[in-house]
């Protein structure tokens, strides 16, 4: 508890000086690029965008206050740390990239009041936002009503596609599947209890996983309970769990509920070295809050790790660290929103044009090499080729990643079999 | 009595057309479409305090559950609606086609029986009105009967908020849950998307608000509202002049949440939306303080609250994405310390008196007359 209050107090005011003094020097020491070099305006922006000989407008839609800002954050960072750097290479289309920031208050229908303020009054070129599915539900509509672009970073239940949104997260089967089949192996479970919160994500993710292990597995799925939102007892779960004794812990509670959790498995002797629990709601930036020593032996379920060895995460993590600071540490999501901009400035180089009809046409098929996880490949459905990773959680609040598969898995929202 | 056999006194009355000044002709005339359908957003948080001032600022009786009427009107419109946006036709990727996509999602595979209703629209319309006048009904009888009132009602009603909120949540098969019921399309057929209907819906919401501000306005000068007053200033003497006080209680707390129900209603025809976090107790606590900030003796007062208190709330928010919170609170604690009795407060002690000595000075004439008014108005004058 203690952590959490200090972190909220001391990291958005730290941030704030950080961001002032990093502005200041570095506004004025940059050389001038060449903005503006690209193909006219009138032929890159036919239906009225924000975009001028010089400047494209995008938006940023997180929660920067209320209780979603912790995990909203990271994403914030990541998707301006990747503006910037796309600025610093000259842009999109040899145009700058303006940034209108939105706060969506953890508040759905703030956010599509907001998405539509971005929309209908900014007339942005495409916005990287939302976080949890709510917001993303509630923003839906109005992202195909008035036909604009969202990235949406967050690894969720499925069940959608949509032509004016590209999900850079994984949905459900391509984090889950793989991540049962290597902890049933390795661990030789026959027994899965499932804990979550209570809300459409876990629902479905538990669904997707019982079906898995009771129809292709032919295993046991002994409990499955569900909590509300921030909910902070969990005894009487804890209990169970003694009792019922499960192989496995699977889990996919959110936000500050995990702190409570995990403090409380621990403090009824339930050892996360003995006891195996997989989840797939903990990244680095929830342990930062739960702590290292309460949750160290865990295993989780994600696409990244800000542990993974290879050339472009050690390059992501250094600027992102650089820009935000040495404590700052980089979830799967942070990761996932970094793609965003990215994928963008490459759908709208490939389409010639910032129009949101041929950006969505020209999607499926863009890559990106210097994505943080690897190499990433935009689906005919507008989700993510990924793969899956199982990382251990370690006492000093990272993972070690024990397993990953060999090949990208294909994004299937609207899995068959498992609905 | 001179006054009080009047609909509006004079200062009501310039209160009363500068409102419809504002709302029919200025705000239409200078607003975009959808700085528009936020003011009709802003507006239906009006309705809530036009029950509040019946409720807390007459009737002396403190809900901290008003989100529970605002809710439950909003999700009965809400309900129609989604049912009509979920026809076969647009739901044919569905396991089950022709029932709201978050049934579909988990895994129900027919339209629940408390649903049915919701496909006519009469039936919905008489549902705003009657689910929460009737929960209304039901919680006021089982309170104010037996005398349980202030803190603990107001600690009750908070409780009641909660519950239902987990009651949603939890149910989100029948509910849409967390998320809320999104996607809402068409009114018997009429798009409620496009900007046209976004501005009729503006009027007919103005409309409304009017209708209400004029019932709440005859209600508190009829002889009921004079008795709201007189059981809170003190409860007892009025028992023991024979009349039931929990009776009256009742009604004044079945008034404001019809109000706040159909506050609700329109809140899901503009935003296209309905949602928990309208439900539980921070919302309905922002309603106590859009009514407080506004002055809670004044039904003009509330309706000025929600519209300034959420156009502070917007434009802080879009000047200062992460610091906004801090400037609202700063807000708040300055109007409650500062002016007590809100911005209509601020009015009549500060505005009005400087109008009258303006008036009195042009028109020697009818200043006599207004200050026979007045002393008719406060009871004996010797």
């Amino acid at each position: 508890m203690s952590d959490e209050i200090k972190r909220g107090l001391q990291s958005p005011l730290r941030r704030k000086l950080l961001m002032g003094a990093a502005a200041l020097p570095a506004m004025a020491l940059l050389p001038r690029l060449a903005f503006g070099a690209g193909p006219p305006t009138a032929a890159v922006n036919t239906t009225g965008l924000a975009v001028t000989d010089t400047e494209v407008t995008v938006g940023i839609l997180h929660s920067a206050t209320g209780t979603m800002a912790i995990s909203e954050t990271g994403s914030i960072q990541a998707e301006k740390l990747a503006i910037e750097q796309i600025n610093a290479m000259g842009g999109v289309l040899s145009r700058k990239i303006k940034i209108i920031q939105e706060d969506g208050a953890s508040d759905w229908p703030t956010f599509a009041e907001k998405a539509k303020k971005l929309l209908v009054n900014d007339k942005v070129a495409s916005i990287m936002g939302c976080w949890t599915s709510a917001s993303r539900k509630a923003v839906l509509p109005v992202m195909e009503q008035y036909n604009g672009m969202l990235y949406y970073p967050t690894f969720y239940e499925g069940l959608e596609q949509s032509k004016n949104v590209i999900y850079t997260g994984q949905e459900a089967t391509q984090q889950i599947l793989a991540g049962i089949d290597w902890i049933t192996k390795e661990k030789n479970a026959k027994s899965f209890y499932f804990i979550g919160s209570d809300y459409i994500w876990p629902r479905t993710s538990n669904k997707i996983a019982r079906k898995h292990i009771e129809n292709f597995l032919k295993l046991k799925v002994v409990g499955e309970e569900y909590f509300p939102l921030g909910h902070t007892q969990f005894n009487s779960v804890i209990n169970k769990l003694k009792l019922t004794k499960p192989d496995v812990i699977f889990t996919d509670v959110v936000g500050g509920s995990n702190v409570a959790f995990y403090k409380q498995l621990k403090a009824a002797g339930i050892d996360l070295s003995k006891q195996t629990l997989l989840t797939i709601s903990v990244t680095e930036d929830e342990i930062d809050g739960i702590g290292g020593e309460n949750i160290a032996g865990a295993y989780a379920c994600m696409k990244y790790f800000q542990s993974l060895k290879n050339e472009n995460n050690e390059k992501f993590v250094a600027a992102f660290k650089k820009m935000w600071g040495d404590k700052t540490v980089i979830g799967d999501v942070t990761q996932a929103a970094y793609l965003g901009p990215w994928l963008w400035k490459a759908t709208v180089e490939k389409a010639g044009s910032f129009d949101v009809d041929k950006v969505a046409a020209a999607s499926p098929g863009i890559e990106f090499k210097g994505a943080p996880e690897g190499y990433v490949r935009i689906h005919e459905n507008h989700h993510l080729w990924s793969k899956t990773r199982v990382g251990k959680a370690k006492l000093d609040g990272q993972f070690d990643m024990v397993f990953e598969t060999a090949d990208l898995i294909q994004p299937d929202p609207f899995p068959k079999g498992y609905q | 009595m001179i006054i009080n056999s009047r609909f509006f006194n004079r200062s009501e009355l310039i209160g009363f057309v500068a409102l419809a000044a504002l709302l029919f002709v200025i705000l239409p005339l200078s607003l975009d479409v959808f700085r528009l359908n936020l003011v009709a957003k802003y507006l239906t948080y009006a309705f809530v305090g036009i029950g509040l001032v019946l409720c807390w600022g007459y009737g002396g009786i403190l809900s901290l559950g008003q989100g529970v009427f605002f809710g439950l009107g909003g999700y009965c419109m809400a309900m129609f609606l989604k049912l009509e946006a979920s026809s076969v036709e647009n739901t044919k990727i569905q396991s089950t086609p022709g029932i709201p996509d978050f049934m579909d999602w988990n895994q129900i595979t027919s339209l629940p029986l408390f649903w049915q209703p919701f496909h006519s629209l009469t039936l919905t319309i008489l549902a705003i009105i009657l689910v929460p006048g009737l929960f209304a009904l039901i919680i006021g009888t089982a309170m104010f009967k037996r005398r349980v009132g202030g803190t603990y009602f107001a600690i009750i009603t908070q409780a009641v908020a909660a519950i239902l909120t987990i009651l949603i949540v939890g149910q989100q098969g029948y509910t849409g849950g967390i998320n809320g019921m999104t996607d809402l399309r068409t009114l018997k057929g009429w798009d409620i998307r496009p900007d046209h209907a976004k501005v009729m819906l503006y009027f007919f919401e103005v409309f409304l608000l009017f209708g209400c501000i004029l019932l709440a306005q005859f209600i508190r000068l009829t002889k009921l509202g004079r008795i709201l007053v007189a059981m809170r200033e003190q409860e007892d003497r009025v028992r023991f002049s024979g009349y039931s006080v929990a009776n009256f209680k009742i009604f004044a707390f079945c008034m404001a949440a019809i109000f706040a129900a159909i506050g609700g209603a329109m809140f899901a025809l503009n935003v296209g939306f309905m949602s928990p976090s309208f439900v539980g107790i921070v919302p309905s606590i922002e309603m106590v303080i859009y009514t407080a900030v506004g002055g809670r003796m004044s039904i003009f007062g509330a309706v000025w609250g929600s519209l300034l208190v959420n156009v502070a709330k917007t434009g802080l928010s879009e000047s200062f994405p992460q610091l906004w919170l801090f400037g609202l609170g700063g807000l708040f604690i300055a109007v409650v310390l500062a002016f007590p009795n809100g911005l209509s407060g601020i009015w009549a002690d500060y505005v009005q008196p400087r109008i009258d000595r303006l008036l009195t000075w042009r028109k020697p004439k009818p200043a006599k007359a207004w200050t026979d008014g007045s002393v008719a108005d406060g009871a004996p004058a010797e």
